[in-house]
């Protein structure tokens, strides 16, 4: 009995937090050396952040009690030495952030809208979702009813796009250029790889043309150059033109995304499928696309994630997004000078949105067990 | 491709009817008005999502003549660059947009600029510890000055002429220019007048900077519509000069009811009690006297907007009336 040896832990140094400090950030000098500031900087600056978002910070109402209804009234003008950001901005103006211009008795059809999406895209994320199917079907009709329900019809009041804004604006262009990219984008990388001659030089010529030109170009010549083509006297919504160049423009890039997972898929996946007598759309639909959007992932996300913020572009033909309302605020006599705080507020949405995307395109990798382990495991 | 489908058949297609702008206007129901995407003082959104400023009151006034009700108004916000295809187009009925009136504008680009509502013109802005009254004493400064604009070769031109020396310092915005004139990086920032009194608005003590009063180049803003309607072109120029008639002859949104009674024959056409002003032009007989009661005259409007008590602060000097030292004129109303 004495015989067995005791199972002793392994040694305190390479265990619990403390190794992992050792391991990480103090495994030698230099490490240590660079570790130490990084840590004096942060020590230096979170305090600070925190103190000047949040703790010396104005919501409503400013250091005396009274409610903020311009810039004079802020602690940081009133104050300048200990004042923090002045959020009343913000908070006035939360409407106009989130919806824009729409009219304040039909808003609660943006907020359903809001609702039904997260309704049609969660069960699409998470396969593990309950009665997922049923749910999937309601995300097919999603955008018919969507678009009702946004710009009015059937017996719903029209609410023209020019009154659209914030992040109904940069939600919907971001929404539908992405998901409409991707059958795009799909069909413009097999189009490309097709051996049939013309699809594949008209695939490639509409890629590498888009590909070619900046996404302003492409948002000028659909808001500039498009009516002239169009007849006399039909006017296209102005939003439903950046949705069209916003569209081409990510297809493209979504193309060439696809057309990566595509080239890496070994030619013997190609040729057993045809073994076995597939046609060329069961081949691709069951056998190759499966496995080449699988390794894309990180790519479409990435693409994905440049288009959300690219949508902040449309600015320049005058459509106010959720950066644009922002720089309308601080146009308005009552808050110049808060640009702080606006852009602030700006960029934390938009953080919000883009590490949502990121997180879960690392939790769709590690389910999928995509990466250069592929197959090994 | 559903969505977009949808899009693209229901809602894109908005026919008009091939008739005069006026007419068009009055089918609709309401006036398509183009304006910046925010511009202190002239255009932007307020906390409640109405659009308020000078070029706002402008559109506002058309409509009122127009309608009677300031309401009817939608606002289409365009860019400096979008500007002009949008109003090509017809996507708006007229332009009040910081448009600066110049010949290649009114006469190649097709349009008809019906007024100036804002004479503006490029200016300088210095920290008054400077200790400089007049821009001729500015040499050797360091000018903070956006490049690739009018503003770069006025800027040379003005002191070429003086014979005197400065070093410019290329930014690409307004904000870039605020932030290295406010850091000291720059002892003078130059762009429009109205501009740099937005600029020292949004400083944190605005007494610390002082506008030269010097101005060096002419830039007439006014609203603008397209060549060839003259019709509406009339409507929208009346509806400015109706606003600084109004001014001339002391008319105002608080005594406009009292003024009906008025001996001033002029008051009397222009209110719509004598003559048929409002026939000629197809508008209501008191459509003037709609704009004074709910827009209120040009001193009203520049005094909310853009006027010393605003922080904009910005004298009226040339926007005086010709009878107060400054060069705001309207043909006269009969």
């Amino acid at each position: 009995m004495n015989d067995i040896t005791e199972t002793r832990k392994p040694p305190v140094a390479t265990t619990g937090i403390l190794g992992w400090l050792r391991m990480n950030l103090f495994s030698n000098w230099v490490n240590s050396l660079i570790s130490l500031f990084v840590l004096y900087i942060l020590i230096q600056f979170i305090p600070w952040i925190l103190n000047w978002t949040i703790f010396a910070a104005d919501f409503k109402y400013n250091f005396n009690g009274e409610e903020i209804i311009d810039r004079t009234m802020c602690s940081r003008v009133l104050d300048p030495e200990n004042g923090g950001a002045c959020w009343a901005i913000i908070y006035v103006r939360f409407y106009q952030f989130m919806y824009g211009f729409y009219p304040r008795d039909e808003v609660w059809r943006v907020n359903l809208s809001y609702i039904m999406l997260a309704v049609a895209v969660v069960p699409l994320l998470f396969d593990k979702f309950p009665f997922r199917k049923h749910f999937l079907k309601f995300t097919y009709v999603f955008p018919v009813i969507v678009f009702f329900l946004l710009n009015g019809g059937l017996g719903l009041e029209s609410v023209s796009t020019n009154k659209w804004g914030g992040l109904l604006v940069t939600l919907v262009l971001g929404c539908t250029g992405i998901a409409l990219a991707f059958p795009l984008g799909i069909v413009l990388a097999l189009g490309r790889r097709s051996n049939l001659p013309v699809i594949s030089m008209m695939c490639t010529l509409f890629i590498e043309f888009i590909r070619g030109v900046p996404l302003i170009t492409l948002l000028f010549f659909g808001m500039v150059m498009l009516p002239l083509f169009l007849p006399e006297g039909i006017n296209m919504d102005g939003l439903a033109r950046v949705l069209v160049a916003v569209t081409l423009f990510q297809s493209a890039y979504m193309a060439e995304v696809i057309r990566g997972g595509l080239q890496a898929i070994p030619q013997g996946q190609y040729e057993a499928a045809r073994s076995i007598g597939l046609s060329y759309w069961q081949m691709n639909l069951k056998v190759v696309l499966p496995q080449a959007i699988r390794i894309s992932i990180p790519s479409i996300v990435n693409t994905s994630i440049g288009l959300f913020k690219d949508t902040t572009l449309v600015i320049i033909v005058g459509l106010l997004d959720l950066l644009g309302i922002g720089r309308g605020a601080l146009a308005d006599t009552t808050w110049l000078g808060l640009a702080y705080e606006v852009y602030f507020f700006v960029s934390l949405v938009f953080f919000i949105f883009t590490f949502a995307m990121s997180r879960y395109s690392l939790y769709l990798e590690k389910k999928l067990k995509t990466g250069i382990n592929m197959g090994a495991d | 491709m559903k969505k977009l489908l949808s899009i693209l058949a229901v809602s894109v297609f908005a026919f008009t009817v091939n008739a005069g702008t006026l007419d068009d206007v009055k089918n609709r129901g309401f006036l398509k008005c183009g304006v910046t995407t925010g511009l202190a003082g002239f255009a932007a959104p307020d906390d409640s999502g109405e659009w308020a400023g000078l070029d706002a009151d402008m559109c506002r006034a058309v409509a009122v003549a127009v309608f009677g009700d300031r309401s009817k108004v939608e606002f289409i916000t365009t860019t400096g660059k979008s500007r002009f295809p949008t109003l090509a187009s017809g996507e708006v009925d007229m332009l009040a947009r910081n448009t600066t009136w110049t010949i290649s504008r009114d006469v190649n680009l097709g349009f008809e600029f019906v007024g100036v509502n804002f004479y503006d013109g490029q200016g300088f802005m210095i920290p008054s510890s400077l200790g400089v009254s007049s821009a001729t004493e500015l040499d050797g400064a360091t000018v903070c000055i956006q490049t690739g604009t009018t503003t770069e070769l006025n800027l040379a031109d003005f002191f070429r002429l003086n014979g005197i020396s400065y070093e410019a310092l290329p930014i690409e915005t307004n904000d870039e220019g605020k932030e290295n004139l406010f850091a000291g990086r720059c002892d003078v920032y130059t762009t429009d007048a109205s501009g740099l009194s937005s600029t020292r608005a949004a400083a944190a003590d605005p007494s610390k900077w002082l506008v030269l009063p010097e101005i060096i180049s002419k830039e007439p803003l006014g609203p603008l519509v397209r060549h060839g309607d003259h019709q509406w072109g009339d409507v929208v120029r009346w509806s400015l000069n109706a606003m600084i008639i109004a001014e001339e002859l002391g008319v105002s949104s608080e005594n406009v009811d009292a003024s009906k009674s008025s001996n001033v024959p002029e008051i009397l056409r222009l209110l719509g009690v004598e003559g048929s002003y409002g026939e000629m032009l197809e508008l209501a007989p008191d459509w003037a006297y709609q704009i004074i009661k709910q827009i209120g005259n040009y001193s009203e409007s520049y005094e909310a907007n853009v006027g010393p008590d605003t922080p904009l602060e910005i004298a009226r000097g040339l926007n005086a009336l010709w009878t107060q030292g400054g060069i705001l004129y309207a043909p006269p109303f009969r």
